[in-house]
């Protein structure tokens, strides 16, 4: 009976992006067991990939340290790395999952010393970069990782160079297998976040075709210490300084043939980037293209301070074309300037596309069976068994994401101490 | 009169799509778009506008809604889903019932004439005919001249079958039939017009 009556307390939250790790927090602090699943070989989501927070412009590693601190100190939170949930039955207050975790190569005995990483000398497009820069095949994401525990391509596990791999902890094991587990859990917190939005659908504006156009997340990248450039803000084609940039809003967004809904976040985003430039080249030129700008609620004070900054210009335009200069390779930006008229074309060193959110349980992080109910987008919303919370929801900014999630805790309290 | 509060309601109601028009967001991607777009007085974005402030003046006496040549360009990348291309001829119909098309505006010249008498006649188009009468629209001399610079299209044209150098004489299998329908169309666009 005792048994029982854990087992039907403990929440499963599924994704560990900062909406999942705040739930977790959450209800494991006032005395809730909770599982939390996450698919990628370590927490902290797409934030891990921001090189800076609007509004503080701070760097978004500290808030997630403190999340992964309280995450450490509580023993009512297990961690899964590298798990999917794959089947899901019950109802709320009694649900048995099937989680499939795959082989990492790596246990937990590794102290991240990175001697197995320095031997290693098999090359792949690193994923944490959009496939920008190349890493190791063994290594870890990023510095600041949590779990702090190196992992291993699958490919290159079946390499023979991965048996002969140094450690001096013993810990790499190219034999590792993935693993089933059934559990039974009270309720289930679905929190899978996003995904940038495929700018290759966006066809008039050329990416993937035109070499320097980019898109918001890469940029985030390129800014960061660890991105493919060591923070520099490089130009791909040619390496050149990136000292005339054009950014693009909604690219994807509100729009029919794309995604239908705003962001919300896609344009503070930019004038976060305008920054980044400005802070590394301080005789840059930014312009922003938009058809309207969006600095939700409080975030108006951010907007009006990037406004003052006479090194940003701002185009009331949605673009309608990208063109490239086939020698210089400089994107050259054309549409109608709708407050003048006038139509203009406009060339730069790069271009960046504001690109959208869109919910990862659209598409590559569906809930399985038939216990979660969809809005029109994709979005996990009320109505079915599981519950959402964070950018799985809706599209949030983090603090938005992390007071939706304390929320969302609750409930899943509630919900988990049902009976089925 | 500057504006005429009646005339975006009339718009939306009489001209064909027309009520589209409510849902443009003014974002310019059309106008930017048009490969004729640096020679419109006002891009389809500004006519919406104007038709939206009751600028009925401005919108039907403009050359702007002859200028659209039917690529479809903006309708595809228009992120509301505008059928522009058809809200834009929709709109030159309209000026031209208002009785504010000027009959020598050489898109409507071609429009109503040259092209409309070529197909009704017959049943079918026959493009050497009509080709011709295009290219001597403004004149003897500009039609020649005209004719040499197309030259090399034409005979490539020829080479792969593309135009038939022979005018289609005769009218088409079932011409009554065609005839019929036609006449029965321009009855229930008279009606409608009427209704207006
Ligand atoms: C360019 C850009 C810049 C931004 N900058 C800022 C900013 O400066 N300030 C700000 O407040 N907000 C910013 N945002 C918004 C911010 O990124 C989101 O608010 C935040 O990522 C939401 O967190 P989340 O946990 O809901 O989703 P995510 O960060 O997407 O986390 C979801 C987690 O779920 C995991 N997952 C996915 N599928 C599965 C599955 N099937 N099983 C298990 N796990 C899964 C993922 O691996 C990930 O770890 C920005 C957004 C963009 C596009
Ligand atoms: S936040 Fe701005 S760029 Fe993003 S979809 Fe909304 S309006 Fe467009
Ligand atoms: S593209 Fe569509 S929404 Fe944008 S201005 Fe043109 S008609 Fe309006």
């Amino acid at each position: 009976m005792a048994d029982d009556q854990a087992a039907s307390r403990t929440i499963l939250v599924v994704g560990g992006g900062i909406s999942g790790l705040t739930a977790a927090v959450e209800a494991a602090e006032v005395g809730h067991t909770v599982l939390l699943v996450e698919r990628e070989p370590q927490l902290g989501g797409r934030v891990s990939q921001h090189f800076q927070y609007f509004p503080k412009l701070c760097s978004p590693s500290c808030g997630l340290e403190i999340n992964y601190q309280r995450v450490k100190n509580n023993p009512r939170i297990r961690v899964l790395t590298l798990a999917e949930v794959e089947a899901i039955s019950g109802q709320e207050g009694d649900f048995t999952v099937r989680i499939r975790q795959h082989p990492r190569f790596v246990t937990e005995k590794c102290t991240a010393c990175g001697e197995c990483s320095k031997a290693c000398t098999t090359m792949v497009a690193n994923p944490f970069n959009f496939g920008m820069d190349q890493v190791k095949a063994i290594r870890n994401s990023h510095p600041m990782a949590y779990p702090n525990c190196y992992f291993m391509d699958a490919e290159y596990a079946r390499s023979a160079e991965a048996r002969t791999l140094p450690c001096p902890v013993g810990a790499i094991d190219p034999d590792m297998q993935a693993t089933v587990l059934e559990e039974h859990v009270g309720s289930i917190v679905w929190a899978t976040g996003w995904r940038p939005y495929d700018a290759e659908k966006i066809q008039p504006y050329g990416f993937g075709r035109h070499v320097n156009v980019s898109t918001n997340m890469r940029f985030e990248r390129l800014a960061n210490s660890y991105g493919p450039t060591s923070g520099r803000l490089l130009r791909p084609s040619d390496g050149k300084e990136v000292k005339k940039i054009a950014f693009i809003q909604c690219a994807g967004s509100r729009d029919h043939n794309h995604l239908p809904f705003c962001s919300r976040v896609c344009c503070l985003a930019s004038m976060k980037q305008a920054t980044y430039v400005r802070e590394q080249y301080p005789d840059a030129q930014v312009t922003i293209y938009y058809i309207d700008l969006r600095a939700m609620d409080r975030y108006e004070g951010f907007q009006k301070k990037v406004e003052a900054d006479p090194g940003i210009t701002w185009i009331k335009s949605k673009p309608a074309r990208i063109d490239e200069d086939p020698a210089s390779k400089d994107p050259i930006v054309i549409g109608e300037n709708t407050l003048t008229g006038i139509r203009y074309a406009d060339s730069y060193d790069m271009v960046v596309l504001a690109t959208g959110m869109e919910p990862t349980s659209a598409t590559t992080a569906r809930v399985p069976g038939h216990s979660a109910a969809y809005d029109e987008y994709g979005f996990v919303v009320k109505g079915g068994q599981v519950l959402s919370s964070g950018c799985a929801a809706s599209p949030l900014d983090v603090a938005g994401a992390v007071q939706a999630s304390t929320a969302v805790a609750l409930k899943a309290i509630q919900a988990a101490a049902k009976r089925g | 009169m500057a504006y005429d509060l009646s005339f975006a309601q009339d718009v939306y109601k009489n001209s064909e799509m027309g009520h589209w028009i409510k849902m443009c967001k003014q974002c310019g991607v059309c106008a930017g778009s048009c490969p004729l777009g640096p020679h419109w007085e006002y891009s389809p974005r500004q006519l919406f506008q104007l038709v939206r402030g009751g600028k009925k003046e401005e919108v039907l006496k403009s050359q702007s809604m002859w200028m659209c040549t039917s690529c479809y360009n903006c309708i595809v990348r228009c992120p509301r889903g505008l059928p522009i291309t058809h809200i834009v001829h929709g709109l030159a119909r309209y000026a031209s019932v208002k009785g504010y098309a000027d009959p020598n505006q050489v898109t409507n010249r071609f429009a109503t004439k040259i092209f409309w008498t070529n197909i009704v006649s017959t049943g079918r188009v026959g493009e050497a005919m009509l080709t011709m009468r295009l290219y001597f629209v403004d004149g003897l001399a500009a039609g020649i001249q005209r004719g040499l610079e197309m030259k090399d299209s034409a005979l490539g044209m020829l080479m792969t079958k593309r135009l038939n150098p022979i005018p289609f004489r005769g009218k088409i299998k079932g011409y009554a039939g065609f005839a019929a329908m036609i006449a029965k169309a321009q009855e229930l666009e008279a009606k409608r017009e009427a209704g207006a």
